[in-house]
């Protein structure tokens, strides 16, 4: 199997002064808005849509791409829980109350414990990074995410022996998600969304529990209020907009896998060699770029994380 | 229908026609230069689809000249029939001359993988296929040359287009999305009306035929 090295992660690698001086302007325009938090909740998270995140950049861990643009990042999204099209999330957004929101983090676990989320971002120092987001449908962008790695979430509830895979469930409530009602012609995906990832790739310090982007709050067509960021996988692996993470002992079965499991398989990992019934997934465009880019083996991260499937067959475990 | 009525119809319906390549063209224009986001964050992916969008539009449109000739009776439909049809091909090439130049900007390999890979692929080019010899037989001198039967037979295969596209849109449509089956349900109503039309024109002319006649004494 052809592993390409990837040279994205050179600590020694300057942050783009560009993106370094947006952040600055992202933070200042939200400053009204923090201290505004701030009075009402002393160190509380800011918990507003759009209001900032303070995280420490992690350069080790970032791509050096320039990151897609924040309107492009916010209006052309997968979340069918708010519709079938691109810009259905942006539109149908403001249905999704983020606040108060608790995650119930069980299953084979030595301490099952409900967090809420306000709790979990206090509670865990928040990292940014820059990860490549690579869609199933052969476009990408680049997103600097705020969040943790969920393994330190998981080091917490202390997972039994018998925990072999982590499932992560989305919230179910038409009310909120339009795109969970019933459809004129039934179809749609057999809600709530469920998604799972193996206890080792959950593990995995690349895999981020995600609060945010862009230096501040995550958006609600991103996954508000905590979504799941697995970099080396296809988007939909992703998880948003999570209410639960369980620890179990048999691989769990997702949504997508539920409505058409020979185009979307349990690993879903990046593979320019594997191609979708529809789409190649030789190359790839990415958002903001005319010419298409050929796609790297584990999105880039192969570096990273082709030792997690040595000796496995990955067009039988696409 | 008067000679001005005619002409009216006609203007009308080329502004029909014409109006989602302006509508394109504006966008296009307004985000090359002005930056805006009327094509969205994916403009190639957007152009493709509104080019393919509109094929399969005016291909149906074609397609219930002929139709409304049959159930009301009129005339004019007659005289657009052509006339979409040749836009229906001229947005089907822009669709695939987008596919081809944009997209893959001249990728032979991927392309002709995608060609025989992806079924939804092979079918939209059959389908574009199909079109070439009934544009290319468009043309009253070609009726002429060709007599009406056989220019009447040949320009059947529409049907295979319309069957081609609407298995296009299906195949490349992602789980979860609906609309591709209105298409499909506007295709089957309008080939369902000359099915029927077809049958009992038959049932009537079997009715009709006067059978053998007896010799009859002189």
């Amino acid at each position: 199997m052809l592993i390409r090295r990837a040279e994205r992660f050179k600590a020694s690698d300057i942050t783009d002064e560009q993106l370094y001086l947006n952040r600055r302007e992202f933070l200042a325009a939200g400053a009204a808005l923090a201290l505004t938090a701030c009075d009402v909740a002393e160190g509380a998270a800011p918990s507003v849509t759009g209001a900032p995140l303070k995280a420490e950049r992690i350069d080790a861990l970032s791509v050096k791409d320039t990151p897609t643009k924040f309107e492009s990042a916010t209006t052309y999204n997968n979340f069918y829980e708010f519709g079938v099209n691109k810009d259905d999330p942006a539109r149908e957004a403001h249905r999704l109350k983020t606040r108060p929101w608790s995650v119930k983090v069980d299953g084979l676990v030595h301490k099952p414990k409900t967090y809420d989320v306000d709790e979990l971002i206090r509670a865990f120092p928040l990292e940014e990074r820059v990860y490549v987001l690579r869609c199933v449908e052969a476009w990408s962008m680049v997103i600097p995410w705020i969040g943790f790695p969920l393994g330190a979430l998981l080091k917490h509830v202390e997972p039994t022996g018998q925990a072999k895979f982590v499932e992560f469930t989305t919230l179910l409530d038409p009310a909120q998600f339009p795109g969970q009602k019933p459809g004129f012609f039934g179809g749609g995906l057999d809600w709530p969304y469920v998604e799972g990832l193996r206890l080792d790739e959950a593990l995995h310090p690349l895999t981020l529990l995600t609060v945010g982007m862009y230096g501040q709050v995550l958006p609600n067509q991103n996954g508000a209020p905590i979504r799941i960021v697995v970099p080396w996988k296809y988007g939909f692996k992703s998880a948003k907009s999570i209410v639960r993470i369980r620890l179990v002992s048999e691989q769990p079965k997702t949504a997508w896998e539920k409505a058409a499991s020979h185009e979307y398989g349990f690993y879903s990992n990046v593979n320019p060699n594997v191609s979708h019934p529809r789409w190649s997934q030789a190359t790839e465009r990415r958002i903001g770029e005319f010419r298409r880019r050929p796609t790297l083996m584990f999105n880039g991260y192969a570096d990273q994380v082709g030792s997690l499937y040595t000796g496995m067959d990955l067009k039988k475990y696409y | 229908m008067s000679r001005r009525g005619r002409l009216l119809l006609k203007v009308v319906v080329w502004a029909i026609c014409l109006a989602p390549l302006g509508a394109l063209a504006w966008w296009t224009g307004r985000a090359l230069w002005l930056n805006t986001d009327d094509l969205g964050a994916n403009p190639i992916s957007f152009i493709t689809n509104h080019l393919g969008d509109w094929t399969f539009r005016l291909l149906l449109a074609s397609l219930a000249m002929t139709p409304l000739r049959i159930v009301f009776g009129w005339g004019w439909p007659a005289l657009l029939r052509r006339l979409l049809g040749l836009f229906a091909f001229t947005y089907a090439v822009l669709h695939f001359s987008v596919w081809i130049l944009v997209d893959h900007f001249f990728n032979w390999g991927q392309m002709a993988e995608d060609i025989v890979k992806r079924p939804y692929i092979t079918v939209g080019m059959l389908a574009l296929l199909t079109l070439i010899p009934l544009a290319l037989t468009s043309t009253t001198g070609m009726i002429k040359r060709l007599g009406a039967r056989r220019w009447t037979r040949l320009h059947r295969l529409v049907y295979l287009t319309g069957v081609l596209a609407a298995l296009h849109f299906v195949w490349l449509a992602k789980v979860g999305r609906t609309d591709q089956y209105i298409y499909v349900a506007v295709l089957v109503l309008l080939l369902g009306v000359r099915v029927v039309d077809g049958a009992r024109r038959l049932a009537r002319r079997a009715g009709k035929i006067p059978h053998p006649r007896p010799a009859t004494p002189p």
